[in-house]
């Protein structure tokens, strides 16, 4: 199970939940699996079609991956905003 | 006291204050530091607070709250089907139908929502968006965008849409199908002999006359308008207007002669024409206009009002009207116009204006 690592606004979405266990081969399918655990995340992540959204970053055990990247079952997986978003 | 809602580039601002006082408003809360907020109401028949909120990182939504001082919550169901190229991007207005619990959303890219729940859960206008010509639709400046969602009292079969830049659209039976309103609109921005027939109609504003609802009124990309036969067809009225472009329009819900516009120089500028911060009103249906200044600047003032940035609540002589600039100042009158006060200086620069 990958371990899913959430700040805010994320993590009050989530439960308050900081860290989340996930299964999934792939990152999409991982975050996929963040919406169901979670359904209030619907959307602020993946966008309605399953890709991350082009200002949100994950890293996958310290590399900076899209969805398609393949997980291992004891990987670690950061989710947060990219620097290059926000509101200017 | 009134409570007026400010959706501004750098959140939420709730305001309150009494208008006859004259002075300006307090600041009662801050919501969505750091994101936009396009738009926010209060929807009067459930006390229900919805704003659309549009995150940098990620993206948009409608919250919602019974308390704007509070938590709000998201919403779900805002979003284009996953085997389509279109992602939603911003949400421009949401609007309270007639039934209950009724809501729609218009939004950008264009496209129609509703909402059965209380704007609690939404779901995609499907006729609207398997419009043959969507591929074709062509943006305005603020984007390809769904602004204006004009009900008829009393009756939730009858709608009128308006969208930067692809026109009017009306239906008859709740949304079940569209056709255009376009019949007398000139898009001076588009070559004389391009226009016959064409959709690419940029409406920046439409608002419905309660009291006898197939009159409408209408900003357009240069023109104001008056239909009287519920959308079919527009009447120019912009004669005696410093300027005919412009981006808000409120009316008074009392008298269906009336309309307020703010006039701006041209889509090259877009700016209150001669550095004077004026509201134009008219009481006999477009016939004549008059300027509405005292109080508000008129010396050096280059204002830019955004089109859900004027609000209106109560009706008559009692007419209360705001409304906010990209300057981030925001005016208010509760005189239907006769008087302005400063309702707050220096807020972020001002989306939307509406009273809860």
């Amino acid at each position: 199970m990958a371990t899913v690592k959430l700040r805010a606004p994320l993590k009050d979405l989530a439960g308050g939940n900081r860290e989340v266990s996930i299964d999934g081969e792939s990152v999409g399918e991982v975050l996929k699996g963040l919406e169901q655990q979670h359904p209030r995340i619907v959307g602020w992540v993946l966008d309605e079609h399953g890709r991350v959204r082009p200002h949100v970053n994950v890293f996958l055990d310290g590399e900076r991956v899209r969805e398609d990247a393949a997980v291992a079952p004891s990987a670690t997986i950061h989710v947060l905003p990219s620097i290059s978003g926000g509101n200017r | 006291m009134t409570e007026l809602l400010v959706g501004t580039k750098k959140g939420l601002f709730v305001l309150e204050g009494d208008p006859g006082a004259e002075k300006p408003f307090e600041v009662k809360a801050r919501a969505f530091p750091g994101n936009v907020v396009e738009f926010a109401i209060r929807d009067p028949r459930t006390d229900r607070y919805l704003a659309s909120v549009t995150s940098g990182h990620f993206g948009p939504r409608v919250m919602v709250t019974d308390d704007p001082t509070g938590e709000w919550e998201p919403t779900t169901g805002l979003a284009y089907p996953e085997d389509d190229d279109w992602t939603l991007e911003r949400i421009w207005s949401i609007k309270p139908g007639e039934a209950d619990g009724l809501l729609y959303a218009g939004v950008a890219p264009a496209g129609l929502f509703s909402s059965a729940d209380g704007g609690m859960t939404w779901e995609l206008n499907r006729a609207m968006f398997d419009q043959p010509t969507r591929k074709d639709w062509q943006p305005g400046a603020g984007g390809l965008c769904l602004h204006s969602i004009a009900t008829w009292p009393g009756d939730p079969m009858k709608l009128a849409i308006g969208i930067s830049a692809v026109g009017v659209w009306l239906s008859q039976d709740g949304g079940e199908s569209w056709r255009h309103g376009n019949e007398g609109l000139v898009p001076r921005y588009i070559p004389e002999e391009a226009r016959e027939g064409t959709i690419d109609l940029c409406v920046h504003n439409m608002h419905r006359a309660p009291l006898r609802p197939e009159r409408l009124f209408m900003q357009f990309h240069g023109g104001v308008y008056r239909s009287d036969d519920a959308g079919e067809s527009w009447i120019p009225i912009m004669s005696g207007l410093p300027a005919d472009f412009g981006f808000p329009m409120v009316i008074d819900p009392a008298d269906p002669d009336s309309a307020f516009v703010i006039p701006m120089i041209s889509d090259g500028d877009r700016v209150t024409v001669d550095g004077k911060v004026r509201v134009f009103g008219t009481r006999d249906a477009g016939s004549t206009w008059s300027s509405l200044d005292a109080g508000l600047p008129q010396e050096d003032a280059y204002l830019t009002i955004l089109r859900q940035a004027f609000g209106a609540e109560g009706e008559g002589p009692e007419l209360g009207l705001y409304f906010g600039a990209t300057s981030g100042d925001v005016f208010g009158s509760g005189d239907g116009g006769a008087n302005w006060f400063s309702v707050h200086e220096r807020l972020a620069p001002v989306n939307s204006v509406r009273v809860a």
